[in-house]
Formats: structure tokens, C-alpha cells, sequence
């Protein structure tokens, strides 16, 4: 049983991650360095742990790291342009007091990045029912959803 | 913490690939989503030695109309998809939407319609690994006087008192809908109603499905297709939690009258339970105040619940009554 490679595009760069077969997707990340995603319940409660799978938010811990192989994977440490740098939806999260302790932001924003790049309009309801799969222990949901709403309009006015 | 055990992994691209590797290696366990599988897997109560992966085979994918106007819904097709899709949503809405109430978004962006009907049940003390009849043992913990039964069965226990936890199961079932099996060389076509089978028949296993089988996919009729259709599901957490009780219903009217109706109801007992009694009292008569009151009294009849799930008598009867309720309209 010696460990898979797994060819994969990470943050938009080829990427081999190193993994046994029986290591999920969110150890493997980590292992490689991206600590951004929390490994929070492991049945997919929580949502800490979410990822975008070509695209769609996916929690990286109920999978295995193989079946990520050939696929596209974007996590939190994606988002921004340049390292250290905060993309626009981030900078909403922390100008709108969307950030209390921090466990949960990481999948909070990959939900949200996932709802964006699907629907750039999203109503209230629709950032809800958005972000259900994640949860907020200190309960920010209200200034949370008010980041993502400030992102989806700073973009919109941002379209040529 | 919850490291799961080691074991071979096997990506065949191919339903003839993936029968190769389950000839090869006849204790492997078939993933695709991988939900149901995962969980097993981290408390260590299940631990198969090899698994094969079923998510990349093209031809267990999609969705595809029928000649007779129904659905070819692929086994791996994701719940996403399933709940996304415009020819389900125009043919059978309530697929759609039991789809799109399973768990979170993230569980449905990855867990499969096969998955979903193929899943074990959610009996705490069978999925904790008590050894239980379920488990091969010789007891039941869900059935004695202190047990936590609040989420288990009202019908047909046998022994075993754990109820079906799919949602998109019995709105398969109530649509009429065909499971098709590779099995061997064959390709075996198997009633929804028949797919799910209760302790009496086989207390280790929640479906017909044999070691070595494949589910290919579903075929949902055109019988149904673009008849009044109702989904509801109850549970503690509207998001990521089983149903305590759902109902899925189709039905046609014709003139105020209800001519025909299809009604099944999950979590009350091993399988989906067709609600027959509902069915023949409705068929004939025009929804409204009086039929519901009387639906009430026929929904959860021969109800034998056990000590702490006595509330899903009245929200069998309510869900069923507000099914009927959306036919009014």
C-alpha cells in the first residue's frame, strides 16, 4: 500500500499531492502546507473544512485525496491574488465584523466564493441557503451574509 | 483522530473494470460520493480491505430522457444534479426537491443518487458498532426500555428497529421508478418498491443489492412525469440532518377530484412505506378541509411505536394531510 500521487490543479497550479489511499483530501491539503482549511467535525456538520471542487464547494473531508486526482481544488489560500493579500470578498468579511474567533471563515469563504462564481447576484435567501452546510459557532451569521451581499455588489458595479 | 484504517484503492474507469477488480477482490466496497462510506470508515466499525471507486465511470453519469417520457438518472449523478436539473425539475419536481434537501450543499455537490438509496441506515447503536442483530449479533439496543428510539421505526420491525434514512427513496419509490443492476453479466431491473428489503427478509442489508453488484442507475418512468407532485421532510435540523419522517407524493385531478395518487413516507419504518390506506381514501374526492381530517385518521393506522418516538404518529398524519393540502390549491 504505498502512498498515491495525485496530479491535481491546486490554486491554479499543477500540484502532486503525496497521500495513502486511506488519507482524505482535507489531511492531504494540510500536509502540503494549505492549513488555511479546518478539520472541524469530519462528517460534514461544520463545513470548515470546505473546498472548491471544479468549482463547487465540497467538504475536503469526506473525501479521499485520491478522487482528487485530475480535478481542480481552490482553497482559501487561493483566493487572494498575491500571498498575503486579501481578495475582495476577504476584505469584506473583515471590514463588516464577519470574523470572530476564525474557525469557521475559511469554509465560510469558499461557500461564498462557490455561490459567487455560480450566481454574482445572490439574493439574501440565496447567500443563506448558501452557506447551510457551515456552521458559526459564535453565531455571526448576520454580518457574515452582509459580506457576502457588499461582494457580490462591489463586483457587479466592478463589471465593465 | 478518526484516521481511518488502511486499504487499497482502485479508480476502474469502466463498469467492466470495476467488475474485475470486485471479481479480484470479493471483500472490496464500492464509494462514489464516498458520505455514508466515510463515516463508517473513520469510527472504524467497517473496515474493507480495498475500495473501488465508481466516481469516474462516464457511463454511470448523467441524466438522459426516456422514450416514454421519463428520466434515465445515472447512479453517480450527484444530488446537485439531480435537484438542478430542468427536465427534473420540470418532469418530477419532487425528486428534485427531496434531492436538494439532503444534507448541506457541500454533501450535495459530491454524494451520489445511488448513494443515497444505497446507504445503510442511522440506528446510533448500529453505527456505533454495538453488536447488534444488524451487526450479526444477538440483541437489539435500540429496543428495550431505556434505549433512545426517538428516531426509529413505527412498522414492520422485525428484531431490528432502525428506519430508512434516504429522503430521495421514497420519492423514487412513490414515482414508480426502476433500479437497474449489473450483476454479473447481467443487467437486472428491480421495482423501487422492491429495492429497499426489510429485517424479515434480510436483517444485514437495507437493499437488494448483492456483493459484487453494480447500481447503474435509475429509471424514473414517464407515468408520473408532470403530475401533481408534494416533498416534505421533517427533521430536528433543517440542513445536514436525516429526515425523522418525510412524504413524497404524486397525483393527478381532474375536474376538483383527485384521480389517481402515489404516496410513500420515509423514517417510520426499514423501507419507504407506501401509504395505500391514504391513497385509496383519497382517490375520488376533492381536497379540502374534510378529506384532510380524514386523511389524518388513516395515515399512521397500525402505527406501533416504541417508547420515545410517539411524535411521528402525528407527524405522519400531518405531512401526509398537507400533501393532500397542496392539491387543493
Amino acid at each position: 500500500m504505498c502512498p498515491l500521487d495525485i496530479d491535481l490543479v491546486l490554486n491554479g497550479r499543477p500540484a502532486r499531492l503525496v497521500a495513502a489511499a486511506a488519507v482524505r483530501l482535507s489531511a492531504a491539503l494540510r500536509d502540503h502546507g494549505l492549513t488555511g482549511l479546518k478539520e472541524g467535525c469530519l462528517e460534514g456538520e461544520c463545513g470548515a473544512c470546505t473546498v472548491l471542487l471544479d468549482g463547487a464547494p465540497v467538504c475536503a473531508c469526506l473525501m479521499l485525496a485520491g478522487q482528487a486526482a485530475g480535478r481542480q481544488v481552490v482553497t482559501v489560500e487561493g483566493l487572494a491574488a498575491a500571498p498575503g493579500g486579501l481578495s475582495d470578498l476577504q476584505r469584506a468579511f473583515v471590514e463588516e465584523g464577519a470574523v470572530q474567533c476564525g474557525y469557521c471563515t475559511p469554509g465560510m469563504l469558499m461557500a461564498a466564493e462557490g455561490l459567487l462564481a455560480s450566481d454574482p447576484a445572490p439574493d439574501e435567501p440565496a447567500i443563506r441557503r448558501a452557506i447551510a452546510g457551515n456552521l458559526c459557532r459564535c453565531t455571526g451569521y448576520a454580518a457574515i451574509v452582509k459580506a457576502v451581499a457588499r461582494t457580490a455588489a462591489g463586483r457587479l458595479a466592478a463589471r465593465p | 483522530m478518526d484516521v481511518m484504517h488502511n486499504f487499497e484503492l482502485y479508480q476502474p474507469g469502466s463498469v467492466a473494470d470495476a467488475q474485475a477488480v470486485l471479481k479480484d477482490n470479493p471483500d472490496a466496497w464500492i464509494i462514489a460520493g464516498g458520505k455514508d462510506s466515510l463515516d463508517w470508515f473513520k469510527d472504524r466499525v467497517k473496515q474493507p480491505p480495498a475500495l473501488v471507486d465508481i466516481s469516474g465511470i462516464a457511463e454511470l453519469h448523467g441524466i438522459t430522457a426516456q422514450e416514454d417520457g421519463g428520466l434515465w438518472i445515472g447512479a453517480t449523478t450527484t444530488l446537485t444534479e439531480v435537484a438542478e436539473d430542468a427536465a427534473v425539475r420540470e418532469k418530477f419536481p419532487m425528486l428534485a426537491k427531496a434531492a436538494g434537501l439532503v444534507a448541506s450543499p457541500q454533501i450535495r455537490n459530491l454524494a451520489t443518487l445511488g448513494g443515497n438509496v444505497a446507504q445503510d441506515t442511522r440506528c446510533v447503536y448500529y453505527r456505533d458498532g454495538f453488536p447488534c442483530y444488524r451487526a450479526g449479533g444477538n440483541t437489539c439496543y435500540a429496543n428495550t426500555p431505556t434505549a433512545m428510539n426517538r428516531e426509529h421505526t413505527m412498522y414492520e420491525a422485525s428484531r431490528c428497529v432502525a428506519v430508512t434514512p434516504s429522503d430521495t427513496a421514497p420519492a423514487l419509490v412513490a414515482l414508480e421508478a426502476v433500479m437497474v443492476i449489473q450483476r454479473g453479466s447481467r443487467q437486472v431491473e428491480v421495482p423501487a418498491s422492491e429495492f429497499f428489503i426489510g429485517p424479515e427478509i434480510d436483517i444485514t442489508r437495507m437493499t437488494v443489492l448483492e456483493r459484487g453488484d453494480i447500481l447503474l442507475g435509475v429509471k424514473v418512468p414517464g407515468k408520473w412525469a408532470g403530475s401533481r407532485q408534494y416533498f416534505e421532510k421533517a427533521a430536528d435540523r433543517n440542513v445536514w440532518d436525516f429526515a425523522l419522517v418525510n412524504v413524497a407524493m404524486a397525483a393527478r385531478t381532474e375536474g376538483g377530484k383527485i384521480t389517481a395518487a402515489s404516496m410513500v413516507c420515509g423514517g417510520v419504518q426499514c423501507t419507504p412505506r407506501r401509504m395505500s390506506d391514504v391513497e385509496s381514501l383519497i382517490v375520488g374526492e376533492a381536497p379540502g378541509a374534510e378529506l384532510e381530517g380524514l386523511v389524518k385518521r388513516v395515515a399512521a393506522r397500525g402505527a406501533r411505536p416504541l417508547n420515545f418516538n410517539h411524535f411521528k404518529v402525528p407527524l405522519m398524519q400531518n405531512l401526509a394531510a398537507r400533501a393532500v393540502r397542496s392539491l387543493a390549491v
